[in-house]
C-alpha cells in the first residue's frame, strides 16, 4: 500500500475503521445537476439471447441497458417487440389515461376527498407496457405503483375511485388505504401495503400453477428500495430453486421516500445483477423506452410459460412525482433531478415514435389527452355520488366485522354488538346506516 | 435424480389395523396429513426436511413417496418464503400445510403470518383467502434450549384473523389437524412436541410413558374431525377449574390425582376461536379457576383467560384466579427444569387456591 497507516495512539499501526454511509449525488439546493455519468448504451446494441436460454447468457445484460427506442424515435435492434401501429396507440392510449387519472386523484386528495394518493407519473411504461406483454388471465402480485396493470386489464376507473374514496361503492368495503385495489376477475392480487410480502407470494402462485401443470404464469412488482426486505431475497431463492414460472420485476425509481438506491445497495450493482447470484435469468431495462419494457416482460413471460425458468428485470426509471400525498420532495432531492432525467418521459418517447412512423401527431394526441380527462371527470363525478371519505357515505358499520375470518366468532360478534350499541348511545334519536 | 422406488421406506412405526389402533401423535399428525391428502388433491405439504426425509420429527414421513415430489416436498430454510409461498398457493386454489421446524423459527415468516395471511380475506372484502394450516412443533422439556422450546401462541392469539389450534392427544391431534386443513381460514397449529412420544405427567425423572397405555391414542383410520372452538372435558370435578392446552394437560392432570384433587380439567383445544361457553359453565360451577400454561407469564394467554372468566364469573369465584406458567425469562438449557411449570408450582397455586 502506497500510504502506510500511522501508528495510533494505542501503539498499533492498524488504520481506524471508517462507516460508509451512502450520500446521494444532489441535493434539494443542488443547481447543477448533472446525470451525465449514468451510463446509457446506444438503443438496440444489447444482444438478445433466445428465451430458453441459459442463465449465465443474460448475465451480461444484468449491468447493461435494453434499449429499443433510440433519440431519433426509432425502434432499433434485436429487442424491438415489431408491435403494429394500433397496439402502440393503444399503449398510448392507456398512458394518457393513467396520466389523467394521477392527476385528478391526486387533486381530490388536494381537496379533502380521500386521505392518500401515489402517482406513477414517469414510470407509466414499467406497469403499462409490462402488463400488455402478459397474458390477461397471467396473475399478478403488485406493489402500490401499478395502477398502469389495471387500467390496461381494463378495470373500471369507477372502481378504482370508490376505492380511493373509501366510500360506499367501494367493493373493498372501506377497509383499504386508498390505491390497495384487489380484483380476482382481473388476476390482480389484493394489494398489501408492507413492503415486498407480494414477492414471494407470486412465487408460491406461480409453483401452485406449476404443481397443477396449469399454463398461467405469475407476475409481481418490487421497488428497488423494497428489495432490501427479506422477502425479496427469499423470493428470490424459491423462485430459483424451484424454477417457477414468475417474472420479478424490480421498479428502480432511484428514491424510497426520501432514500435513494444506495441505501438498498445501488451504489455497489445494479439490482438486476441479483440475478447472477441466484442462478436466474437477468434483465436491465431503460424503464422509460415502452418498446424495451415490453419487449423484457414477454421475453420473460415466453421463458416461464416454456418452464424455462423465472427471470428478475431491473427497469431503470425515475419518480418524476413525490413519493405519495404525503411526501414532499423538495426536502431531500433537487427538483432539477427530474427534468435532467436523460431517459426522458415514457408518454413523450412513445408519442414521438408514433409520430416518427407517420401513425400519429399532436393534434391527436392533444384530443387523446382532451378526451382521457373528460372520462376520469366523469367517472369521478360518477363515483363521487357514492360518497367521499369522511363523508358518511361510507359501508356499513356492520361490514367492520365480516370477512375477518369466513365465520364470526363470538368474541367478534360480541364487539359487533357493542359496537352497535355505542352508535345506539352517539344516536339517541335513531342510529343512521 | 433418484426414483421414488429407489428411495429408503420411512420408518412408519407401529401401524396396528382396526378400530383399536393406538398411535403416537407424529403418527396420528401424519395420517391426518395422508387423509386430508388424499381426500383433496389439492392439500400440499412442505416445509425443511418435510420432503424426502419426512421430517425431523417424522411428521410427515412417506407423504412424498405417496403423493409425488410436487405435494410434499422440503423448502428452502426461509420460514419467510414457506409462509408467503403458501399464500401464494392459497390464492391460487391450494390448500397448503407448511410445516415450520420449530416454533422458534417461526420469527422470519411472522410478518407473512400476521400481516399477509391473516389479513388477506379482510383487506380484499373476501375476494381471496388463504386456507393455510402452518404446522408446527412448540413448547419445552425436551432440553432443546431456548430456540427449540419456545411456545410463542399469545404472540398468534393476539392478532385477528387467524385461528390458534394446540392438541394434547394423538385422537385430538388428527381430527384437530383435519378440521384445520378443511377450514378455509390460516389456522396455526402448535404441536407439544413433549408429548408427541407419550404423555407426560411433569415428572421428568420418572420413566418416559408411551401412548400405547393412553387411552386417547387410539386413532381411527380414515377421515373424521373435530370441531375447532370446543374445549374438551378431561376429568370432572368440582373442586375447581383448571385451564389448560397442550403438553399441560397431562401435567396438570397427573398433579391432581397424586393431590386426589377433583377438578373440571378443560383441554382448550381451540385458543382462537376459544369454547368460551365450556370456560363459563364451569368456572361458574367450581368457583375456582386455575389457568396453567408452558408459555412465559406475561401477557400469556392466561392473562386472557383470566380476564375472561374475572369479567363473565367475578360474582361466581370464591378465589383469585390463579395463573401456572413459565417465567419471563428465555428457555434455559441447563435449569429447564426450574423454568417448566412443573408439579411444584402447580401443586403450590393448588394448594393456594384451595385454601383461598
Amino acid at each position: 500500500m502506497a500510504d502506510r497507516p500511522k501508528r495510533n495512539a494505542d501503539g498499533k499501526n492498524q488504520p481506524h475503521l471508517t462507516l460508509h454511509v451512502p450520500e446521494p449525488s444532489y441535493r434539494p439546493d443542488a443547481d447543477d445537476v448533472d446525470f451525465s455519468a449514468i451510463e446509457i448504451p446506444e438503443a438496440g446494441a444489447q444482444p438478445r439471447p433466445d428465451e430458453a436460454c441459459d442463465p449465465e447468457e443474460t448475465h451480461g445484460l444484468c449491468t447493461d441497458l435494453i434499449r429499443v427506442l433510440g433519440d431519433d424515435n426509432r425502434a432499433h435492434g434485436p429487442w424491438d417487440p415489431k408491435l403494429d401501429p394500433d397496439t402502440l396507440r393503444e399503449m398510448l392510449h392507456h398512458f394518457a389515461l393513467v396520466r389523467a387519472f394521477d392527476e385528478r386523484m391526486f387533486r381530490g386528495q388536494r381537496q379533502g376527498k380521500t386521505s392518500f394518493y401515489m402517482k406513477c407519473t414517469g414510470e407509466e411504461a414499467t406497469s403499462i407496457s409490462t402488463a400488455m406483454a402478459l397474458q390477461p388471465d397471467d396473475m399478478v402480485f403488485p406493489s402500490y405503483r401499478q395502477q398502469g396493470v389495471l387500467i390496461v386489464r381494463g378495470y373500471p376507473l369507477i372502481e378504482m375511485i370508490n376505492q380511493i374514496y373509501s366510500n360506499s361503492g367501494d367493493k373493498l368495503k372501506g377497509r383499504q388505504l386508498p390505491i390497495m385495489y384487489s380484483s380476482r376477475e382481473h388476476s390482480f392480487f389484493s394489494i398489501s401495503g408492507n413492503l415486498a410480502t407480494q414477492t414471494p407470494q407470486a412465487v408460491g402462485w406461480a409453483m401452485a400453477s406449476a404443481i397443477k401443470n396449469d399454463t398461467r404464469i405469475a407476475a409481481t412488482w418490487v421497488g428497488e428500495g423494497s428489495t432490501a426486505e427479506n422477502d425479496f431475497h427469499a423470493a428470490c431463492t424459491f423462485a430459483s430453486v424451484y424454477q417457477a414460472p414468475v417474472i420479478l420485476n424490480v421498479i428502480n425509481n432511484q428514491w424510497a421516500i426520501s432514500s435513494f438506491s444506495g441505501f438498498a445497495g445501488g451504489e455497489q450493482a445494479t439490482f438486476a445483477s441479483r440475478a447472477i447470484g441466484y442462478g436466474i435469468a437477468g434483465l436491465r431495462v431503460d424503464g422509460n423506452d415502452p418498446l424495451a419494457c415490453y419487449a423484457a416482460e414477454k421475453w420473460a413471460a415466453d421463458r416461464a410459460r416454456t418452464n424455462a425458468g423465472p427471470t428478475l428485470i431491473e427497469f431503470f426509471t425515475y419518480r418524476a412525482e413525490g413519493h405519495s400525498t404525503s411526501d414532499d420532495p423538495s426536502g431531500y432531492r433537487s427538483a432539477q433531478e427530474r427534468e435532467a432525467w436523460p431517459l426522458g418521459d415514457p408518454v413523450v418517447r412513445l408519442k414521438n415514435h408514433l409520430i416518427e412512423l407517420g401513425e400519429w401527431d399532436e393534434e391527436r394526441q392533444a384530443e387523446m389527452d382532451l378526451k382521457a380527462a373528460e372520462k376520469v371527470k366523469k367517472d369521478t363525478k360518477e363515483g363521487e355520488k357514492n360518497g367521499i371519505l369522511g363523508h358518511g357515505m361510507h359501508q356499513p358499520f356492520s361490514t367492520m366485522f365480516e370477512d375477518v375470518f369466513e365465520e364470526e366468532p363470538w368474541h367478534l360478534r360480541e364487539q359487533n354488538e357493542q359496537a352497535e350499541s355505542e352508535r345506539e348511545t352517539k344516536y339517541p334519536d335513531g342510529v343512521p346506516h | 435424480m433418484s426414483e421414488t422406488k429407489d428411495k429408503p421406506k420411512p420408518k412408519q412405526g407401529r401401524h396396528a389395523t382396526g378400530d383399536d389402533r393406538r398411535l403416537n401423535m407424529i403418527e396420528a399428525i401424519n395420517d391426518a396429513l395422508d387423509v386430508a391428502m388424499g381426500r383433496d388433491e389439492n392439500v400440499v405439504v412442505f416445509g425443511e426436511d418435510a420432503g424426502y426425509f419426512g421430517g425431523v420429527f417424522r411428521c410427515t414421513a412417506g407423504l412424498q413417496e405417496k403423493y409425488g415430489k410436487t405435494r410434499a416436498f422440503d423448502t428452502p430454510i426461509s420460514e419467510c418464503g414457506i409462509i408467503a409461498a403458501a399464500i401464494g398457493m392459497g390464492a391460487y386454489g391450494l390448500r397448503p400445510v407448511p410445516e415450520i421446524q420449530f416454533a422458534d423459527y417461526i420469527y422470519p415468516g411472522y410478518d407473512q403470518i400476521i400481516s399477509e395471511a391473516a389479513r388477506i380475506r379482510y383487506r380484499s372484502a373476501g375476494e381471496y383467502n388463504v386456507p393455510m394450516t402452518v404446522r408446527t412443533p412448540f413448547g419445552g422439556g425436551i432440553f432443546g434450549g431456548q430456540t427449540h422450546s419456545q411456545s410463542p401462541e399469545s404472540l398468534f392469539t393476539h392478532a385477528s384473523g387467524i385461528k390458534t389450534v394446540i392438541p394434547a392427544t394423538p385422537y385430538d391431534a388428527k381430527g384437530l389437524l383435519i378440521s384445520c386443513i378443511e377450514d378455509n381460514d390460516p389456522v396455526i397449529f402448535f404441536e407439544p412436541k413433549r408429548i408427541y412420544n407419550g404423555p407426560f405427567d411433569g415428572f421428568f425423572d420418572r420413566p418416559v410413558q408411551n401412548w400405547k397405555s393412553h387411552p386417547d391414542s387410539v386413532v381411527p383410520q380414515g377421515h373424521y374431525s373435530i370441531p375447532l372452538g370446543k374445549a374438551r372435558l378431561v376429568t370432572e370435578g368440582d373442586q375447581l377449574t383448571v385451564l389448560t392446552y397442550g403438553t399441560m394437560v397431562h401435567v396438570a392432570k397427573a398433579v391432581l390425582e397424586e393431590k386426589g384433587v377433583e377438578a373440571d380439567i378443560l383441554d382448550l383445544r381451540t385458543l382462537v376461536p376459544l369454547d368460551i361457553e365450556a370456560v363459563e359453565k364451569s368456572v361458574k360451577k367450581t368457583g375456582r379457576c386455575m389457568i396453567v400454561h408452558e408459555a412465559t407469564r406475561t401477557s400469556g394467554f392466561g392473562a386472557e383467560l383470566s380476564a375472561l372468566v374475572q369479567e363473565r364469573c367475578f360474582y361466581h369465584l370464591e378465589a383469585p384466579i390463579a395463573r401456572v406458567t413459565g417465567f419471563d425469562t428465555p428457555y434455559p438449557h441447563s435449569l429447564e427444569w426450574a423454568f417448566f411449570p412443573g408439579p411444584v408450582r402447580i401443586g403450590a397455586a393448588l394448594d393456594k387456591i384451595l385454601k383461598d
